[in-house]
């Protein structure tokens, strides 16, 4: 295909790069430098999307972030696939592949298209007054049809396969927009030598001077000057210019998030290198130079594909050679639209006319369109358009009334005025200020260290925009102000919103206001109509501003419509609030890093590798992995926990209880403190002895336990639950620094340090005897709760005789590097006695057959000391401790209909419950029942060779010997409340 | 992302710290002397204005320490960081 | 009221859409109402309908600061299940459930209800046990939960990533069906409409600045930015602003409002058939009926009325659906938005009598009280008319703190051990 309507010179495109593309399958040639939007244009493409509701044909309306209607999938397959990008802003490369959205079968016969021809029963907000008979078909029927006709592009498929980078980054000034207003204010504050950020969306930095054939700046031609400007940043050692990057939020303290596109221009993907980064800047100064919008006219059927924003127009012609049409038609209320129509006519376009709402139009490029003889036509209107496809005529009126005249035409250029970009101003939470001689809100009273400089501003000339970056830049590092010389640079006035005036019966027309989203003129009066008041309201019923541009064209005509119809000024009615992301931002940037393996850390214990080399099973516990069993030939975790648990029972097991949570305690106040701290009393705990504690939370519920051991008169060894260990650590810090600074106490996270290996079984001291220097470890000399400080295998080690499982049980805390060493010292050692290693789970079965309780599965947080039985562990003398005050309250002083740990025995014994199901007195009551509590843990307990389960019960203390009832989904089980301790209730086997 | 200005490290970015709830809001030297009203008040209820707000915040990630912040809960503008102890500027 | 069906609508597009009324009044507030609702959402204009329809009390105001449903009924991710623990929860819920399956007729306004199921997937053994808990709880309550193994969640929703080798993978979850989502918009307009129609008068731009109270303490009205309106009950549904409210009438509640966040992709064609949430990883999507994939974040650490938070906060959000469906990491994030959660200690809600005589409020409902509205907006007309609580809100009293008779549905949820 040969581009028919590119130029034949002139532009910034690399002519001697011809790029192949395909657009529905079908194969067009592009240059280096073209937009895919530039590249359709070139070749006479305007036909490119369906709109949302009514599946209109929509062509490019503008030439970047705001552009609503050519929205295209782009990818070469479906792990590259990205629906809904704007043409304008996708660069062109070779072999790119991208097709249109939102029709079937085709873009131009679009079964959707039914919807234009009944429009009339589809006004906004139709769909609130309707398909809810019958009751079900909403959600059966009618609602999977809605989601069908709109959604625009289709989601991928397939994971995506590229990668994303993220990085911090500090500087001095943060310019956001590469237009002459922003460099100025980059080059204004990058001479004092201050750190500056430069960052623009573009491809190529420059703003309006990447289409600026006209302007002299400091007697250089625009482009030159912008060649000159970026050579000057570039030497600066301290600024950086990024370009591609969206500065798409502005956060508080003067945080701002860049999204940096690095490859999606270029072609062919790269998986192996990242698509984006995501940049988090925090500026000590920004300078938002963000420029203007373009907005349309709204006038009837305003929307055909051809129609498009005059100075999009322009910037097609002057940037990229090519040109939107032979034959356009020019809508206007600005000078600027002018200007599009001399470069057209320039370029070789029959202007069809100038269509000019105002009464006169004087200024200087108006002036050079009537001695270039173009018709221009006054106070008149553009009262409807013709054409399928693809516009082909007009009719035009004039304001004063008279006949409609048709103009034939291949495209209508549009200029309703601009709109500042204050997207960011406000997103600071800067106040805006509507300005009523520009139709337009601009920055007011900034909220963060910002200023705005250019267009953005609300400022309408070159040497304004220049002088004001320059300002900016320079007033944020203290620098001095620079005027520049501009010629050539006329202002250029005008403006408009709201629905153009006309004499069309407003019923029988639609004029859209909003164009992804379908969204007229009518629409809004309809809202009104119903009583939405409130722009937000008016927003959400219409839908206005609510499509994948946010409203970037829509919002000032709507207000227009509302200021109209209600009769105030847009001042009284407010805009909406702008929200992040400036443009659309991917998943991808901001999940960053985080994937897979790296999605979160994952910690392991010293002694996982040996684990993992044995084929155990691990479970997440937090961020820790853990050995959950350690299967052999083929057994299921039944089998294998089976097995674990008459190793332990019958000899000698060995388990990684390395995650546990360790704190040193220490200092002359360290027993007083854990005193206030824990329920339990500390005082007369003798050195080298251990005692389980209980913390709780100062509203009296159980957070965390662990057995601690007294070093010294001065230090403790805490240990505290896996998950638990930055809480606890995070809630004593929090009463000493904050609650009790008095006392001498310092505390330090050992978890971390220590491998801790757990060596249970009626063998475990023969396994351990033959390693242990400078103790004794006999029963006599080292009983039940007590600790040393040894050597192990002659690694210095904290040797705690303690046992969750009711056998005779060390634990050995050794200096984490040595843990993998010392357990397979502890491995051979034990290979005489069979020593078997064990995981969680049987971990898990053996305390509950000893009804010691897990924090987090016993109980909830919702659970006191006395739920569980262990009042008997409150330090009676104490007077204080965090929690005691609250369990003096009514509820837990009298303990009536508290839930209470029990044990329950299934009269079936071969019976496993399920840990969750609740337990009620009566399995044939109607629902919802009266449960009395819930199975906390059950197990299969190859000890007893039955099933065993801990419960909290109400009342559970007073209800033993009860039969109960657990409704299983399988059926009703019979149940007896028994004592929660199952095995040795005397603790016999402990002091073996 | 918060700028907060620890008093013995600096300015550090917000997810350095952990916040820890409004400031001043004292525990009783011996909380058996209170009673079940005044217990509930220290336990559950907070100001929660609009506006001037002292909390606490410890460099969770830094130097480990508590300090106390004044910060307006509407603008997220921070006045000013004090120590623990020190009087609320 | 004008009546909303298929035929009005055709009958309307006949002649222009001109015939439509609007869909309630602009009325200047009167000296004195029987009873003022404080907080135009979905749970004040609900609690307002409510009062009109079953307790036939016609003489009433709903106050609204800015304009109705613009709080959190307007910035939720409209999430609706009733699959709670607790029985006071599950039966709280439930009860908004019930009526939200008849909400459209009953308002003659279309609220979108879908009920499209909500699927909480589990993580690892202790998520299991949680949920499996919640699964046999609600079904000896008669609340529909269902424990679904990784294949199955899979099958009911394709897009899910159930590979075994993630970082957290994912080893079951809990559905129900019954659950889903709804339009909020229209749950505040639906409602407004009803009660304006019932004789309510609903007052925007309205701002309660004081709360007047005679010498036995009892309320008698309240002072307004549109000049003092008098009544003797006040039923205060201002999420996100009760603490400010209930300080007008002397009252310090157990409440701290938090930022929370949410954010929309771009639409794409129907790709996502339900609800899924991750309490582990942090991650909450569903698909809206306009095509975007809408996703609930976290809380920011610290109190703030803004309405905004740090990106850092839907960052970690969007690293948890991107490794939850990396389908997803393609899609781009359209709009994230702020709203202000009044959190308890207990994270379960406070509806009730206050110990100001006259004085009602309804608060607390954290992240989750969107779903709650019409059961919540019922109880609370029920609890206004009667000065007495429902038995179903009796349990969410303000003494339960102090009485220690938490209902602690985040604490049963639990943390890892």
């Amino acid at each position: 295909m040969t581009q028919a309507y590119r130029l034949a010179a002139g532009g910034r495109i690399d002519r001697s790069r011809t790029l192949g593309f395909s657009f529905d399958g079908k194969h067009y040639k592009g240059y280096q430098g073209d937009t895919l939007a530039s590249a359709l244009l070139a070749n006479g493409v305007h036909l490119v999307g369906r709109s949302f509701k009514y599946h209109r044909p929509r062509g490019i309306l503008s030439a970047g972030a705001e552009e609503p209607n050519a929205l295209a999938g782009v990818g070469c397959d479906d792990a590259h696939y990205t629906p809904n990008l704007r043409a304008t802003q996708v660069e062109l490369y070779d072999g790119l592949k991208a097709e249109s959205q939102n029709r079937s079968p085709s873009l131009v016969r679009d079964y959707g298209a039914v919807n234009d021809l009944l429009w009339r029963f589809f006004p906004a907000g139709f769909y609130y007054k309707t398909f809810m008979w019958p009751r079900k078909a909403w959600t059966k029927f009618f609602e999977p049809r809605i989601r069908e006709m709109a959604g625009l592009g289709r989601s991928p498929q397939t994971p995506d396969a590229a990668c994303y980078a993220q990085r911090f980054a500090h500087c001095d000034v943060l310019v956001i927009g590469a237009g002459p207003a922003g460099l100025a204010a980059a080059l204004a504050a990058a001479k004092t030598g201050a750190r500056v950020i430069l960052c623009d969306e573009q491809a190529e930095p420059g703003g309006s001077l990447l289409a600026e054939p006209d302007a002299v700046i400091d007697g250089l031609p625009a482009a030159d000057w912008l060649k000159a400007a970026l050579a000057q940043l570039a030497a600066f050692p301290k600024v950086k210019v990024l370009a591609r990057t969206i500065a798409f939020g502005y956060f508080p303290h003067n945080m701002l998030g860049l999204a940096e596109s690095l490859t999606d221009h270029a072609g062919e993907p790269d998986d192996t290198s990242p698509r984006g980064r995501l940049w988090q800047v925090r500026a000590k100064e920004v300078v938002i130079a963000a420029g203007a919008i373009e907005r349309p006219l709204v006038f009837p059927d305003n929307d055909r594909p051809g129609i498009m924003l005059a100075e999009a127009a322009r910037i097609y012609a002057e940037r990229y050679g090519v040109l939107p049409g032979r034959k356009p038609l020019v809508f206007t209320a600005h000078d600027s639209a002018y200007r599009t129509a001399l470069a057209l006519h320039r370029a070789g376009c029959a202007v069809a006319g100038i269509v000019d709402m105002r009464p006169a139009a004087d200024g200087p490029y108006a002036a050079a369109a009537r001695r270039a003889g173009l018709p221009i036509y006054l106070a008149s209107t553009v009262s409807g358009t013709g054409g399928r496809l693809r516009v082909a005529r007009a009719t035009v009126v004039s304001l004063a009334g008279g006949a409609e005249q048709r103009i034939d035409c291949d495209t209508i250029l549009m200029s309703g005025g601009f709109t500042p970009s204050v997207h960011l101003f406000s997103q600071s939470r800067g106040k805006l200020v509507f300005d009523a001689t520009l139709d337009a809100f601009l920055p007011g009273a900034p909220a963060e260290a910002c200023r705005v400089a250019g267009a953005g501003a609300g400022l309408q000339t070159l040497k304004e925009a220049l002088e004001s970056g320059a300002a900016a830049g320079a007033g944020a590092v203290g620098g001095a102000a620079v005027t520049y010389q501009v010629t050539n640079a006329p202002l250029a006035r005008g403006g408009f919103i709201g629905v153009v005036p006309g004499h069309v019966d407003p019923t029988s027309v639609r004029a859209f206001v909003d164009y992804q989203n379908d969204v007229t003129a009518k629409d809004v009066s309809l809202a009104l109509r119903e009583g939405m008041r409130s722009v937000e309201h008016v927003k959400r019923f219409t839908t206005t501003g609510m499509a994948t541009d946010q409203g970037k064209l829509s919002n000032m005509n709507a207000l227009g419509i509302m200021s109209a119809e209600l009769g105030k000024p847009v001042s009284a009615i407010g805009t909406t609030t702008f929200r992040m992301p400036y443009t659309p931002v991917p998943f991808g940037y901001f999940a960053g890093y985080a994937r897979g393996e790296l999605f979160e850390p994952e910690r392991r214990t010293a002694i996982h590798g040996w684990a993992a080399e044995r084929g155990a099973v691990f479970e997440d516990v937090g961020l820790w992995k853990r050995a959950r069993y350690f299967p052999q030939g083929g057994e299921d975790m039944r089998a294998a926990v089976a097995r674990e648990c008459r190793a332990v029972r019958g000899g000698v097991g060995i388990f990684d209880a390395s995650t546990l949570g360790k704190i040193e305690v220490v200092g002359p106040d360290a027993a007083e403190f854990l005193n206030r701290m824990y329920i339990n009393a500390w005082t007369k705990l003798q050195p080298g002895r251990l005692r389980y504690g209980i913390l709780l939370r100062e509203d009296g519920f159980i957070i965390d336990d662990g057995v601690i051991g007294r070093v010294s008169e001065t230090c403790f060894h805490v240990t505290t639950t896996t998950g638990g260990a930055p809480r606890v650590l995070a809630m004593m810090e929090d009463y000493l620094q904050t609650e009790f600074p008095e006392l001498d106490v310092w505390l330090t996270s050992t978890t971390e340090q220590y491998a801790v290996i757990a060596l249970q079984g009626p063998l475990a001291r023969q396994v351990i005897e033959p390693l242990v220097e400078g103790a004794d470890i006999s029963a006599k000399a080292m009983p039940h709760m007590s600790m040393v400080e040894c050597r192990i295998a002659g690694v210095p080690a904290r040797l705690f005789r303690v046992s969750f499982t009711g056998e005779l049980g060390f634990e050995i805390n050794v200096p984490a590097d040595y843990g993998r060493s010392v357990w397979e010292a502890l491995m051979e050692s034990g290979l005489a006695h069979g020593i078997t290693p064990y995981g969680t789970e049987t971990m898990h079965v053996l305390r509950a057959e000893k009804g010691y309780i897990i924090v987090g599965q016993e109980t909830d947080g919702t659970v006191t000391p006395a739920d569980v039985g262990y009042s008997g562990m409150i330090g009676k003398a104490k007077p204080d401790f965090v929690g005691k005050r609250a369990l003096a309250r009514e509820a837990f002083a009298t303990q009536t209909n508290r839930k209470q740990l029990v044990g329950l025995l299934t009269a079936d014994p071969a019976l496993v419950l399920e840990e969750g199901a609740h337990i009620v007195a009566d399995p044939a009551q109607p629902k919802p029942m009266t449960m009395l509590g819930h199975i906390t843990s059950s197990y299969w307990s190859e000890t007893l060779g039955r099933s065993i389960a801990l419960a909290l019960l109400r009342d559970g203390a007073a209800r033993t010997g009860e039969t109960l009832h657990v409704p299983l989904e399988s059926g009703d089980a019979r149940v007896t409340v028994v004592s929660s301790v199952f095995y040795d209730p005397e603790g016999v086997r402990l002091n073996g | 992302m918060l700028l907060i200005p620890c008093p013995y490290c600096g300015n550090r970015p917000e997810i350095e710290f952990a916040y820890g709830g409004e400031a001043h809001v004292v525990r009783a030297a011996d909380p058996g002397q209170v009673d079940d009203a005044g217990w509930t008040e220290f336990l559950y209820c907070r100001n929660n204005p609009r506006g001037d707000h002292a909390e606490r915040w410890r460099h969770a990630y830094g130097c480990g320490r508590f300090f106390n912040v004044k910060r307006n809960t509407y603008t997220d503008h921070i006045e000013a960081s004090y120590r623990i102890g020190e009087t609320r500027p | 009221m004008q009546r909303y069906s298929a035929l009005a609508l055709i009958r309307q597009s006949i002649n222009g859409h001109k015939g439509w009324k609007p869909q309630w009044r602009e009325p200047e507030p009167k000296r004195s109402y029987d009873a003022i609702i404080v907080g135009g959402g979905g749970h004040g204009l609900g609690a307002a309908y409510y009062l009109a329809r079953k307790h036939g009390m016609r003489n009433i105001a709903v106050l609204e600061k800015g304009w109705i449903g613009g709080g959190n009924t307007g910035r939720n991710t409209t999430i609706i299940r009733s699959n709670y623990l607790f029985d006071e929860s599950a039966a709280l819920y439930d009860h908004a459930l019930k009526l939200w399956e008849g909400l459209s007729q009953e308002l003659n306004y279309n609220v979108m209800f879908s009920q499209r199921g909500v699927l909480m997937v589990a993580h690892n053994v202790h998520d299991e046990q949680s949920f499996k808990r919640h699964v046999s709880a609600n079904r000896l309550n008669g609340v529909d939960n269902e424990w679904l193994t990784p294949e199955q969640a899979k099958e009911f929703c394709p897009p899910l990533n159930i590979a075994p080798g993630m970082r957290h993978a994912v080893t079951g979850a809990a559905l129900q069906r019954r659950a889903g989502t709804a339009r909020h918009d229209a749950v505040a307009w639906g409602y407004a409409r009803a009660a304006d129609a019932l004789g309510v008068d609903i007052i925007q731009n309205c701002e309660v600045t004081g709360i007047e109270r005679d010498a036995s303490g009892h309320v008698t009205g309240v002072q307004t930015t549109r000049g003092p309106i008098a009544s003797r009950r006040i039923g205060v549904s201002a999420a996100g602003s009760t603490s400010l409210v209930m300080a007008m009438a002397g009252l310090r509640m157990p409440l701290e409002s938090y930022p929370l966040q949410a954010l929309v992709s771009e639409p794409v064609k129907p790709i996502f058939p339900c609800v899924v949430m991750s309490n582990t990883i942090h991650a909450y999507i569903s698909q809206s009926d306009k095509g975007e994939l809408v996703i609930g974040a976290g809380t920011d650490a610290y109190i703030s009325y803004s309405q905004r938070g740090a990106l850092h906060i839907p960052m970690h959000t969007l690293e948890a659906i991107c490794e939850l469906f990396p389908i997803f990491r393609r899609m781009r994030m359209m709009r994230n938005w702020g709203g202000i959660v009044d959190v308890t200690p207990d994270r379960s809600p406070i509806l009730g009598k206050t110990p100001v005589p006259g004085l009602y409020v309804n608060c607390g409902w954290g992240t989750g009280g969107f779903k709650a509205t019409p059961g919540s907006a019922d109880l609370f007309a029920y609890t206004i008319a009667r000065d007495e609580p429902h038995p179903i809100n009796a349990p969410f009293n303000l003494e339960r703190f102090g009485a220690g008779r938490l209902i602690d549905e985040a604490a049963a949820a639990a943390v890892a051990h």
